[in-house]
């Protein structure tokens, strides 16, 4: 613990009479006080307080106008696991997350690996592939619809070019979450080859080197020491992706709405439409707060089971373990 | 493999995945110089002619500008509040021992967990209590409140490693804790401080729930806001909506450009303390 108390009371050889030390101690706790003031009451009024108030108005049917008064238990909560629509939300959250677990990171992963060798350029690369990362999810969505968009964009231009036909692809129900997802990776793989890529460059090249210069092959030194010594960072990025896609909103409103037909709608989505649109606050108060439960329940089990093993801090951990 | 094929392969990797990177950006700046029937029957090529007027139609019009300068203003009052405010909280939780210091400290750490949806719709209308629609303080101030925790985490994590003699030194020389803090933990932290505040003006420039649910007065629309207009005001100009969206970059770009040392090194060691 780094801790510093100031030398006065950190060396209590000669006893001191009683008030100066009270004294001492009550002007570090007004500094503590008054240095703890602001962040807390904007954590408090702004982040803390909504969440109360999203529980307390679960349980209630409200418009969002005057007090909630027609209490209904936990009837919004059986009515959305009765919805086909939050149903398919749920569902849907596990696709995304499903194909960016299996193409978007190991893509990301094998590209922090080629951009871990001597290249020349490879900063350029580097420059390049994070650069979608800054530009917001509505400016990206907004791009794709167009280059998606029939008879002027490129992807129909591309797809005449070839033969085929590929403009409809966000308004067809079968292939809009593949479009969906194929756009949440063009932004955000950069993000999570610049995490790999840290997570390497902290791993000591020394390492793979003698497991090569002992007969191991590239491959197997990657499986077998790298990967693993890159687990933390990994466990990390899974864990931000797994909470991104929980709360997905911008790209799906922007792109397709949540259609066709809900075809592409997320949790958010849905509860923006209700709260924001047919003012069913109660209703969709509770499905801000299956989002916050889902996410919750995720970062705990993921604390506990999955980085329990990372000494070093990962996103979770780090408060609690010193 | 000798080590020249080597190279080219991971070069032409680089340059396909680069390619679908650029492309579809390439597309829009293009895009921008057609007019829609170049687009229709000429959609990957060269425009022929440039048609600049999209592009200096936007830029002659006082909508463009006046978004960039609100979300530059609410991106900057962001950044403000919420490294004062988390440099403050960081400095005790770093510096000082008291009860339920770890127990504040998990609290805060928590809200990385919060996603921002949760809270939108009691945060309407938590807002609309206190009069904060269509004001920009009601979306400074809560995009200041969900960025403290990653905020505060960061910058406890580098006052931590500031050695303690440096702060008995300044005690000895008669500095109080706030003079310690202010006349010396924070210049010596400007790194940190740098980075905290890249990150918080990327997240708030490109923030689009909440200036969409608080501000229904045009004049205070941030750019993403205005880029979802703006398209569906002109979806049937695709070649002027894609000239907004290119100058909506720039900003952006440019940002990245210039502070992306801060932006790479605060995510990667941010995320991995």
């Amino acid at each position: 613990m780094l801790t510093t108390t100031p030398p006065v009371a950190a060396v209590p050889a000669v006893p001191r009479p009683r008030g100066r030390r009270a004294r001492l101690r009550r002007g570090r706790l007004a500094t503590v006080a008054v240095f703890l003031a602001p962040a807390l009451a904007l954590f408090l009024l702004l982040v803390v307080a909504p969440i109360l108030v999203a529980g307390y108005a679960s349980a209630y049917k409200w418009n969002g106008f005057g007090l909630p008064e027609n209490f209904v238990g936990l009837d919004n909560f059986t009515r959305a696991f009765g919805d086909p629509t939050f149903r398919g939300d749920l569902w849907r959250a596990l696709v995304l997350i499903g194909l960016s677990l299996v193409v978007q990171l190991p893509v990301a992963l094998a590209l922090a690996m080629l951009l871990n060798q001597p290249l020349k350029g490879r900063g350029v690369y580097r420059l390049i592939f994070f650069a979608p990362y800054v530009l917001s999810e509505v400016t990206t969505a907004v791009l794709f619809t167009l280059v998606f968009s029939p008879n002027r964009g490129l992807g129909d231009g591309l797809a005449r070019w070839l033969g085929a036909d590929a403009g409809t692809i966000f308004a067809d129900p079968d292939t809009v979450l593949f479009a969906l997802f194929l756009v949440i990776s063009w932004k955000y793989f950069g993000f999570h080859m610049v995490l790999y890529l840290a997570g390497r460059q902290n791993i000591p090249r020394e390492l793979s080197e003698a497991a090569i210069t002992d007969g191991a092959s590239a491959w197997q030194a990657f499986r077998h020491i790298t990967l693993p010594l890159l687990g933390p960072t990994i466990r990390v990025s899974v864990f931000l992706s797994v909470i991104g896609t929980v709360q997905l909103f911008d790209m799906v409103w922007v792109l397709t709405g949540g259609g066709p037909i809900h075809a592409s709608e997320t949790m958010a989505v849905t509860m923006y439409q209700y709260g924001f649109r047919r003012f069913e606050v109660g209703y969709a108060s509770a499905i801000s707060i299956i989002m916050f439960v889902l996410s919750f329940a995720f970062a705990l089990f993921y604390q506990r089971v999955v980085m329990r093993r990372d000494t070093e801090g990962a996103i979770t951990t780090r408060g609690v373990q010193r | 493999m000798t080590t020249s094929t080597r190279r080219l392969t991971l070069h032409l990797v680089s340059i396909v995945i680069g390619a679908l990177i650029v492309v579809p950006v390439l597309f829009g700046v293009l895009g921008g110089f057609k007019d829609n029937g170049q687009l229709a029957t000429n959609p990957l090529g060269l425009p022929d002619p440039w048609v600049t007027g999209n592009y200096t139609g936007i830029l002659g019009d006082g909508v463009f500008w006046r978004q960039l300068a609100n979300s530059t203003l609410i991106a900057v009052a962001t950044a403000l509040v919420v490294v004062g405010a988390s440099a403050m909280a960081a400095f005790v939780f770093a510096r000082f021992a008291f009860r339920g210091r770890e127990a504040l400290f998990t609290l805060f750490a928590a809200g990385l967990m919060f996603p921002f949806a949760v809270a939108i719709l009691p945060l309407f209308v938590l807002l609309r209590t206190m009069g904060l629609l269509d004001n920009p303080l009601g979306v400074i101030l809560p995009q200041a409140a969900f960025g403290l925790p990653v905020t505060i985490i960061i910058l406890r994590q580098f006052f931590r490693t500031i050695p303690a003699e440096v702060e008995e030194a300044a005690t000895l020389d008669g500095c109080n804790p706030a003079g310690f803090f202010w006349r010396i933990l924070l210049p010596m932290a400007r790194p940190a401080l740098a980075t905290v505040s890249v990150l918080a003006v990327v997240t708030s420039w490109n923030n689009f729930m909440l200036p969409l649910v608080v501000f229904t007065d045009q004049n205070w629309w941030t750019l993403p806001v205005g880029v979802q207009a703006f398209q569906g005001q002109y979806s049937d100009d695709t070649a002027r909506v894609l000239a907004y969206v290119v100058i909506s970059m720039v900003p952006a770009l440019g940002f990245y450009a210039v502070a992306e040392r801060q932006l790479v090194g605060g995510l990667a060691g941010g995320v991995k303390g």
